[in-house]
């Protein structure tokens, strides 16, 4: 992915920084907490969710076991209805490809809708490079853009921000870019919508190439899908003469029909509405009605090696609503730059070791960072087993073993920082399996209880930082049963 | 019904009050309850740190020690659904890694028969008013892998609200995670801790004597934070309200 | 190699798993779902949409096939518009009223002309009670996306009851994908400032829907 993430710390390190960062905490408290009630309402208003979130994951499972033919077939709707397919195997052709596409409709600016994928490719920091100019024209985009920040949030990058911080960034930083905030900016969020509509609206007027991702993709059809709602996306895939779509190859689904599900569970999932204020659709070109050159780059970048995972393929069903962020615990103290990725919370956790592969430090903590809670399995409109994907990558972690990368087979070592783990772990597994052993080590635990500390030194310190250590009882259950043939004989 | 107690390797160590109530409470409903000394782990700790390899011989073992009884109760939502929803799905990473049928096989009969504590009150024995008597006031953290990995919903909230003497204080947040997580509590112990000192401070919000649920290894880790806090609330496991009566109190 | 081929050739070799015959896409996606939640009178549906379109911040009317042009003007004037975006196939007594300057969007009209125009009046291909949303698809009465975009004013009018489904699914079957089509529900909004919804971004910021029955 990007090189702004490459060196991220191990998760730990650093969610350490933001569980101790009292503005972080309470802004992310605020977001999420509202969202989750919201979405719990939208939710409970569809007596057939269950059957919705079920057909979504077999959609969706169905187009992935077949992605070869539907993405072929995508290829032809789109080429028939006037467009034009590139694919790119890695972040960098796709790049490469769109920067060529800007350079040859001799612009050097672009207005981008928020997207995923040219977040994960770098795309704006690549066009720079270029000499060609991106403006992000979602309001949480530029927000981050305007920041120099990262996004934390799938739906909402500048979810760490509060509107006090927002209105401090617009005014210090728009005119940098274009018009300046309006005198007298006050941080109602009104009024900083307000401020984002005045600042974008003369790049909009002015754009001749927009760049774009897409929420789905219809083989059948060949028709592309944004979901959106601040009206962003509509005139950067409507005012400009050339649009280019960058998208991941798992957003095909088959059939027009198919967007029946996904428009009924992503708005409800993310936004908590019953519908998102704009959907737009767009098959092709069309005569006298928006740009007269569309661009579809296809992008691989480790889906193929994600795909190519049995248990952990499952995360390609993300269809990017963020509800899973939005109800976790763990996201919720750490926040998102913890991720380190534009994928955080937890599919992101599950999505950017795949994506990436678990070489790097951050991205072979990600698996933990998870307490197996399951509320975002629970929540996930896909019905993605997000705890069962984290415990297979952690299995990956430490016992290596065959993946694929960049589309070849290769056998991964075991991580060097689990030795004595794996050693623990194997010691305990001995004693499990040998009853005497493990009686053996209760009963001395239980005679040498008065020597025991209520806190631990060196690594222990983990647990007993924060929690005191439970006391050990003057004799294992075991030996009560024992003793008394499970009170049977009256005694205590 | 020859029953078994599947006590946990955590409850036979450290929490040994809660075998004993379940056996005194079982005891009292007329189960004939039986504790395999052969017992050890079920493997969970291992699995979810990514040693699925390690755990198999485990959960053999847990196979062979508890495939004769008719039904294997246990007072841990959390190791309940280990064998209730991880067994069969190690029986098939085996099959698919190619190793056969045996380990799904070996692994199956236990399955269906494992059942947490109160499941296996109401749905079992069907009652959900055991004859407990308990005079404080309670609040009670539903623990993730019995909320949602096996679905206990309102049953240990139906057995407590059927306490004489018991007051049930809502908890804010209920349904949120403790911040336990295995070895998530060391290996991410910042946010672990975070998430354990607000599920404390909601449930102190309740004014509750008792914080109480059905999994010790949360309450051990609520529990030390409490006590490092100086909360003066205490946790208590769902066995021994429970198996409270007039005649022998619980604390 | 190209990288068509290195895609498609990763894809194949990543479902070396997947049998030959697996079940077809129709046996394999279950549509145990509703094709619409609840039963309603047509008039109940029509309520539904009227009631969701408010609840999304639209500001609903109604009126008859006489009364419209009289409504139309009202609204305009109310706003102070001084001109109004007309579609190419917009019923003309939909306008009969006269009051602002129509203006008819041409081809060779640039966004920045768009701009300075107050309002927008248009039809609409269907409406979904469920959701309060109008889709709009570019027919003659709708005319080009861009006109329905960039004032800040959008009047839409729907037929009621023949241009109103209960459902997503419902909609999804009357529509031609190979049509541009914009779902609109309510004005445009964000939830980027601490996840609370806020009206009013770059799409129109008043969007009225006249029920037209």
């Amino acid at each position: 992915m990007t090189g702004t993430y490459l060196g991220m710390p191990a998760f730990p390190k650093a969610a350490h920084d933001a569980v101790h960062d009292p503005v972080l905490r309470g802004n992310l408290r605020h977001a999420t907490h509202t969202i989750r009630a919201k979405r719990a309402r939208a939710v409970g208003e569809l007596s057939d969710w269950a059957a919705l979130r079920e057909a979504g994951r077999r959609i969706k499972d169905h187009t992935l076991r077949h992605l070869d033919r539907y993405l072929v077939q995508l290829e032809e709707s789109v080429t028939a209805a006037g467009g034009t397919v590139h694919w790119a195997a890695d972040a960098e052709e796709a790049n490469r490809i769109v920067a060529r596409l800007v350079r040859e409709s001799g612009e050097s600016e672009v207005v981008k809708v928020k997207s995923m994928a040219t977040q994960e490719t770098g795309l704006n920091e690549a066009l720079e490079a270029e000499g060609i100019r991106a403006y992000e024209t979602d309001l949480a985009e530029l927000i981050v853009q305007l920041g120099k920040d990262r996004p934390s949030h799938i739906l909402v990058p500048a979810i760490h921000r509060n509107r006090g911080e927002i209105r401090d960034i617009f005014r210090t930083e728009m005119g940098e870019w274009g018009r300046p905030a309006p005198e007298g900016l006050t941080d109602t969020p009104a009024e900083l919508a307000e401020a984002a509509r005045l600042h974008l609206r003369e790049k909009f007027l002015r754009a001749k190439v927009g760049v774009s991702g897409a929420n789905f993709m219809v083989a059948e059809t060949g028709t592309l899908v944004v979901v959106e709602s601040e009206g962003n996306g509509r005139m950067c895939l409507t005012l400009p003469e050339t649009l280019i779509s960058v998208v991941g190859i798992e957003k095909v689904v088959p059939t027009w029909r198919d967007l029946e599900v996904f428009l009924q569970t992503l708005p409800r999932s993310s936004t908590a509405e019953r519908m998102n204020p704009y959907t737009s659709m767009w098959t092709g070109t069309t005569d006298g009605d928006g740009p007269r050159a569309f661009h579809l780059v296809l992008l691989d970048n480790g889906r193929t090696d994600t795909l190519a995972d049995r248990v952990g393929r499952q995360a390609l069903r993300c269809i990017r609503c963020s509800a899973c962020l939005n109800v976790c615990p763990v996201y919720e103290r750490a926040g998102g730059h913890a991720y380190g990725s534009v994928y955080p919370g937890p599919i992101g956790a599950i999505l950017s070791p795949q994506l990436r592969g678990t070489a790097s430090e951050i991205d072979a903590s990600l698996p933990y960072a998870s307490s197996l809670c399951g509320a975002c399995y629970e929540v996930c409109p896909v019905a993605i087993d997000i705890p069962e994907v984290l415990v297979h990558l952690r299995e990956r972690v430490v016992e290596g073993g065959p993946a694929v990368r960049q589309g070849n087979t290769v056998v991964l070592q075991p991580a060097k920082g689990h030795a004595a783990e794996r050693a623990a772990m194997r010691a305990a597994r001995w004693a499990f399996t040998h009853p005497g052993a493990l009686r053996t080590g209760q009963r001395l635990a239980s005679r040498t209880r008065r020597l025991h500390p209520c806190a631990l030194p060196g690594p222990g310190r983990a647990w007993s930082g924060t929690r005191d250590l439970p006391a050990v009882p003057p004799e294992p259950f075991r030996d009560w049963w024992q003793r008394t043939r499970g009170g049977k004989d009256g005694a205590k | 019904m020859r029953v078994a107690l599947f006590l946990t390797c955590v409850n036979d160590t450290l929490y040994p009050d809660t075998g004993r109530a379940v056996v005194k409470l079982l005891t009292r409903l007329g189960v004939d309850v039986d504790f395999p000394m052969a017992q050890t782990c079920c493997g969970q700790a291992h699995y979810n740190t990514g040693y699925r390899h390690e755990a198999e011989p485990m959960a053999r073992h847990f196979s062979d020690v508890f495939g004769e009884y008719e039904a294997i109760v246990t007072p841990s939502g959390s190791c309940g659904a280990m064998v209730r929803e991880l067994y069969p799905r190690m029986g098939e990473r085996a099959r698919a890694e190619g190793r056969g049928d045996a380990l799904a096989r070996t692994l199956a009969p236990v399955v269906p028969k494992t059942y947490e504590l109160t499941e296996f009150l109401v749905d079992v024995l069907g009652v959900t008013d055991v004859g407990a008597y308990y005079p404080h006031t309670v609040t009670y953290h539903p623990t993730c892998h019995g909320l949602r990995g096996l679905g206990l919903g309102d049953r240990p909230r139906r057995l407590l609200q059927a306490v004489r003497g018991l007051e049930l204080a809502e908890l804010p947040g209920a349904d949120e995670c403790c911040g336990f997580g295995g070895m998530f509590a060391v290996k991410n112990a910042d946010v672990s801790a975070a998430m354990g000192a607000d599920k404390v401070r909601n449930a102190e919000s309740t004014g509750a004597e008792v914080l109480c649920a059905a999994d010790n290894s949360c309450l051990m880790h609520l529990g030390g934070m409490m006590s490092r806090l100086r909360t003066g609330m205490r946790p208590v496991h769902i066995a021994e309200i429970l198996a409270s009566t007039e005649e022998e109190p619980a604390r | 190699m190209s990288s068509r081929e290195r895609i498609l050739g990763r894809v194949r070799r990543a479902l070396a798993d997947v049998p030959a015959d697996e079940v077809p896409y129709e046996e394999a996606v279950s549509r145990d779902y509703l094709r619409e939640h609840g039963r309603r009178t047509t008039g109940e549906t029509v309520e539904l949409l009227a009631e969701n379109l408010v609840d999304y911040r639209a500001v609903v009317h109604r009126c008859d096939a006489e009364e419209l042009p009289l409504l139309v003007l009202r609204l305009l004037a109310e706003r102070g518009s001084q001109e109004v975006l007309v579609p190419p196939g917009l019923p003309p007594e939909w306008l009969a009223g006269a009051g602002p300057v129509r203006v008819h969007d041409r081809a060779a009209d640039t966004a920045g002309r768009l701009d300075r125009v107050d309002s927008v009046v248009t039809g609409c291909a269907v409406a979904i009670a469920e959701t309060g949303t109008i889709v709009l698809d570019g027919s003659p009465d709708q005319g080009r996306r861009r006109i329905s975009l960039v004032p800040d004013h959008h009047i839409c009018v729907v037929r009621v009851p023949d241009q109103v489904v209960s459902s997503v699914p419902q909609a999804l079957e009357r529509l031609d994908p190979t049509r541009p089509l914009t779902w609109i529900s309510g004005p445009s909004a964000t939830s980027d400032i601490e996840l609370d919804r806020v009206e009013g971004v770059h799409g129109p910021r008043t969007l009225e829907v006249i029920l037209l029955g």
